[in-house]
């Protein structure tokens, strides 16, 4: 194998590339949980922001409208889950589970006319800068917009935790919505704005699949990328940092077997294609082993359902 | 008792009625199982191409789509058998069984299943297509256009119908240029499009320049088209997909065969059979290839077409030898049908092994 410096470079941009759904699906879906709501639904978010995204680009031809188009509807299909689960009351999880199968279902049916459509090409950015650097150059440069906010995403959606009055809102309505009601915090409302953010960063990591990561619309597309999203946050111990990296080992790990692969190395594929899991797994709960931070981050009422009234 | 009489009489009537419509408009039905969604855009979308065909010769058709390879396609078969239809195409390996022993309950009604081997009844027939014959010549334009001598081959599981395209492809690509290196990739899909773009950018970066596929989704000729290299369609032309990188497809033509069984059993003469159909029949077709290719490369392709056609070249002619070095196919034999059906070894000059 050619141990060539930009070949490394361009294997952690691909990395990168395929990590990005994870980061933006479950950096959405760490908010929700904070403010203590349980949506099993990315999957369904996500195949739905796809759809959206991609049906909006052919019809309009305005990349700008589908990208925003595939968040709103994101937001539009938690809403449901919203009103079931705030307004109503509903169980989280079967709810959550019912937006799953109602958004694969539904995509599969709004996506019937937009089969064997070829997808447009997304702008990159800095693609001039990528040879400049050594090694760096494709890391850092020609990639689309989508890719640089989903990287600054952990980062901002920490500093909104920890540094924000918002942030703080957002935490105590999960932890102890009964206290934050106590001092005025209108708990239904901080939680629906949680689960709408949620279904908006899910739709945007659905429709970077379906519009730059491999433009194109077919059934069921996201394959299962949504669960994933779902295990990183609770591996993770909600902590958007270790988000990022969980995704980096499961994106990379995903790649690098394929490289071993290519290279011959004599391990059964099998196991080389059931590593991502299990390896991704196994980091985040050994990062993550010190319970009293584990019991710090989890939020606390997460899945309970509140009424205002007890 | 008057009026007892008035209502029977105008109930045999519309019974009458309804009796002579049925028989006025008994037309042959035909009903398709799929495993995967119609929009797939790869193996059940050729086969719904299919049954359109038989729609538009005046058949009246119903499909049911994503049917797992369980108990479930029983009973999807038993409904389907049950509510009139004459003939049931099962489009999935996996339907070998479900579709024998749903025959046997009803043996008024045909049944065609694709790419098995089990005809217990007289009225299951089975069919495939030679896809290996469309992989000859997508391995004979592979060994001509590569120029870092280096093929990337991503593949779905390792099964016969799998491997004899891999051997098939190398065997061609082989004969024009001895120097490739077939590096091959085990994606553990049929379509992903995430992963499968991904096992395309692992070979590409390990300096493949051309890439084939056996997994279904346009993802790999769209990450081909952004790096800049060659690869082939998949199942269906994909040509609007990566007009740069795909050089030509190697399309599933279900269509022809469907009308052709559909009209035998409206005019009675259906029979048992078991159809092994490629380029010759139709049923393998290759696309346009791409003015990419020298005109000498094109000319070339053509004529082995022809030749596959006619079946004065067989993609598995000897010597062939395995890995290790041991005789498959002796000099100037072809192989057979069975050793065809049940590949599982790979010739020479693949790298690696197959996965257990």
């Amino acid at each position: 194998m050619i141990v060539d410096i930009n070949f490394v470079g361009l294997i952690i941009a691909s990395i990168m590339a395929s990590a990005v759904p994870l980061i933006l699906a479950s950096c959405g879906e760490l908010i929700t949980e904070r403010s203590g709501v349980l949506n099993l639904g990315v999957e369904g978010m996500m195949i739905i922001g796809a759809i959206s995204g991609f049906a909006l680009m052919t019809v309009t031809g305005s990349l700008i409208i589908a990208i925003f188009g595939a968040m709103l509807a994101g937001v539009l299909i938690s809403t449901i889950f919203a009103f079931l689960t705030q307004t109503l009351i509903t169980n989280h999880v079967a709810t959550g589970l019912a937006l799953t199968i109602f958004g694969i279902g539904i995509s599969a049916m709004i996506g019937k006319n937009f089969v064997g459509i070829p997808g447009k090409e997304f702008p990159v950015l800095f693609e001039g800068l990528k040879d400049t650097i050594p090694l760096l150059g494709p890391i850092l440069f020609g990639h689309s917009i989508v890719f640089y906010f989903a990287f600054a995403l952990p980062f901002i959606t920490s500093y909104f935790l920890k540094k924000t009055k918002i942030g703080l809102i957002v935490r105590a309505v999960g932890d102890s919505p009964e206290s934050a009601s106590n001092q005025g915090i209108n708990v239904r409302l901080v939680r629906y704005a949680c689960i709408l953010y949620g279904g908006a960063m899910s739709g945007l990591a659905g429709a970077y699949l379906s519009m730059i990561y491999t433009p194109q619309w077919i059934e069921n597309m996201t394959g299962g990328r949504g669960w994933i999203a779902l295990a990183l946050v609770v591996f993770s111990t909600w902590n958007p940092i270790k988000i990022l990296i969980g995704a980096m080992i499961f994106g990379g790990l995903t790649i690098i077997q394929f490289h071993m692969q290519a290279i011959g190395v004599r391990i059964p594929v099998q196991f080389l294609t059931a590593l991502p899991y299990i390896v991704t797994i196994i980091v985040l709960v050994v990062i993550s082993r010190d319970s009293r931070k584990i019991r710090l981050s989890t939020p606390s009422s997460l899945g309970k359902s509140f009424h205002k009234d007890n | 008792m008057h009026k007892f009489l008035i209502r029977s009489f105008v109930s045999s009537l519309v019974l009458l009625f309804t009796l002579t419509v049925a028989a006025v408009a008994k037309d042959v039905k035909a009903a398709f199982v799929y495993i995967g969604p119609t929009g797939d855009h790869g193996w059940t979308y050729q086969h719904d191409v299919g049954r359109k065909a038989v729609e538009a010769a005046g058949f009246k058709t119903t499909y049911v789509e994503g049917v797992p390879e369980s108990a479930d396609a029983e009973r999807v078969l038993r409904q389907l058998a049950n509510s009139g239809h004459d003939i049931i195409f099962t489009t999935s390996f996996g339907y070998m069984n479900p579709t024998n022993k749903v025959a046997k309950e009803f043996p008024n009604v045909k049944f065609e299943h694709a790419t098995g081997y089990k005809r217990e009844h007289a009225n299951v027939s089975t069919y495939a297509a030679r896809f290996y014959e469309g992989r000859t010549i997508l391995g004979t334009i592979a060994g001509t256009m590569t120029k870092s001598n280096v093929i990337g081959y991503v593949a779905s599981f390792p099964i016969p119908e799998v491997i004899r395209g891999i051997n098939s492809f190398t065997l061609a690509a082989q004969k024009v240029n001895p120097n490739i290196k077939t590096k091959i990739v085990w994606a553990f899909t049929w379509y992903d499009p995430g992963k499968e773009a991904e096992a395309a950018k692992a070979l590409i970066d390990q300096g493949a320049d051309v890439i084939a596929q056996h997994t279904d989704s346009t993802a790999i000729v769209q990450m081909a088209e952004k790096a800049g290299v060659y690869a082939f369609g998949q199942a269906s032309d994909m040509d609007k997909f990566a007009p740069k990188a795909v050089l030509t497809s190697v399309e599933n033509n279900w269509g022809p065969y469907y009308v052709d069984r559909v009209k035998a059993v409206a005019n009675g003469t259906w029979n048992q059979k078991d159809t092994w159909h490629g380029i010759g029949d139709g049923m393998v077709v290759i696309s346009d290839l791409d003015s990419q290719m020298p005109a000498d490369l094109r000319s070339k392709v053509k004529k082995l077409q022809a030749d596959l056609a006619s079946g004065k070249v067989h993609s598995f002619t000897g010597p062939i030898y395995d890995q290790k070095g041991n005789l498959m196919v002796a000099e100037g034999k072809t192989a057979d049908d069975g050793m065809l059906a049940g590949m599982m070894t790979y010739v020479k000059g693949v790298e690696g092994d197959i996965p257990k």
